[in-house]
């Protein structure tokens, strides 16, 4: 799909925004309908529209394969982490009320950390799929390290 | 595209029924992932497909009895939005309740999500995770494609 | 006539439930067979947030002026669910591909037979 201009032109102009609206959607999840597991899909879609567009070595070459699959994992950590940091400040697994000098800001900083682990970790994992799938239809290219 | 027409008719059900960070992830993964997902699959095998010469009447057989058993069972289910069902009543009017001085977030899918069932939402992760680490054992390992026999020569 | 009106969400959601369900044992093409898993699938999550909605109520996000609001519990199980869908479609959609390229064809009949013919 390399020759249509206008789609290049038009997912250009499209892509700041959908990444935006990701990151949006991420932290209001909050006070309205979002939180990880929907910004992280949006964020992969951005990614697997300039992947589509452009190419999928193009898309390897903003965001490698190796990132991709280190992101999934740090994504898991930051959640899995978040529970071992108020395991060490002396309260239950996952009990946020110890993460800050009040319950409820604990809860609020706890429920922030935890949506965007899932955030990237979804976002990488949608991204790593799409790469696993379109890259197996190329049979020339660089292997991929794991 | 008829499964992101599917996607798009749910994600519209899911906002009527008041569930609206549902229709939002049903939207984003239908329109999204699912369809770049089937379309892939599809061309990295084969479009043809044989018409079946098998007989429809057993499996049409077991569906029916299925659907007349299942049917049978929601007959005594609480109707359709009554606000007294069994389900509204359990802990769920305490998650409204106790959402904003606990956890100062009004919305409460996702203070029930990431803390009063954070435990369940890392294991949701980790399936998430484990499902990556399939897909690449599967499809990462890059190799010559192998001469596959195709039925009846290539179609494009 | 009351109990049609008061049911009809859960006689549509069987109504998908079936379809899905005879597309996934009556089809013998592989990639037809995760579609009808697919329809089964949102058949299901219908059927939860459809359990959970309240005539008269609003979303779940407390808001001042609103009293009644919607279940939310079916949401959260939805919401992951739809997820962790996608990701095992995902899965089973990359074992598709690698039977297709081991048995060159993607019949379940054909592949039987070559299974036997071993």
């Amino acid at each position: 799909m390399t020759g249509h201009l206008v789609l290049r032109v038009v997912a250009k102009l499209l892509l700041p925004l959908i990444l935006l609206f990701a990151l949006y959607v991420q932290f209001h999840g909050d006070f309205g309908p979002g939180g990880g597991f929907q910004a992280g899909v949006i964020f992969a879609a951005g990614f697997i529209l300039y992947a589509l567009i452009f190419g999928v070595r193009q898309g390897r070459r903003v965001l490698p394969g190796w990132l991709a699959h280190n992101l999934v994992a740090v994504g898991l950590l930051i959640y899995a982490g978040t529970g071992v940091a108020t395991l060490a400040l002396g309260g239950n697994f996952l009990d946020y009320n110890v993460l800050a000098h009040a319950p409820a800001e604990g809860q609020e900083l706890g429920i922030m950390l935890i949506e965007f682990g899932v955030g990237v970790a979804v976002s990488s994992a949608m991204i790593i799929i799409v790469y696993m799938f379109a890259g197996r239809g190329e049979d020339d290219g660089e292997e991929d390290r794991e | 595209m008829l499964a992101g027409l599917y996607s798009f008719v749910s994600a519209g059900l899911f906002v009527v029924m008041d569930a609206v960070d549902v229709a939002f992830t049903e939207a984003a993964v239908g329109a999204g992932i699912s369809t770049v997902l089937m379309l892939s699959t599809l061309a990295l095998t084969s479009r043809r497909s044989k018409r079946s010469i098998r007989t429809r009447a057993l499996p049409l057989l077991v569906v029916l009895v299925t659907g007349t058993a299942l049917i049978y069972g929601t007959l005594d289910m609480p109707h359709y939005g009554s606000p007294g069902a069994p389900a509204n009543h359990h802990v769920a009017p305490r998650y409204l309740r106790e959402s904003m001085p606990k956890t100062n977030v009004p919305n409460v899918v996702t203070s029930v999500l990431a803390s009063y069932r954070g435990y369940d939402t890392l294991g949701e992760t980790t399936v998430v995770f484990t499902a990556v680490v399939g897909v690449t054992i599967l499809l990462g390992v890059r190799r010559r494609r192998p001469n596959r026999p195709r039925d009846g020569g290539d179609d494009s | 006539m009351s109990t049609f009106l008061g049911l009809y969400n859960y006689w549509i959601v069987v109504l998908l439930m079936m379809g899905g369900f005879y597309v996934v044992i009556a089809q013998g093409n592989l990639i037809k067979k995760v579609v009808g898993l697919n329809i089964f699938q949102t058949s299901v999550f219908i059927l939860y947030i459809s359990m959970g909605k309240v005539h008269g109520a609003t979303a779940p996000i407390i808001a001042r002026g609103y009293h009644l609001y919607t279940n939310p519990i079916p949401s959260v199980l939805i919401l992951t669910a739809i997820v962790v869908g996608v990701a095992t479609t995902a899965v089973g959609s990359a074992l598709v591909v690698r039977i297709y390229e081991a048995y060159g064809t993607m019949e379940e009949d054909e592949i039987h037979d070559q299974d036997k013919s071993l």
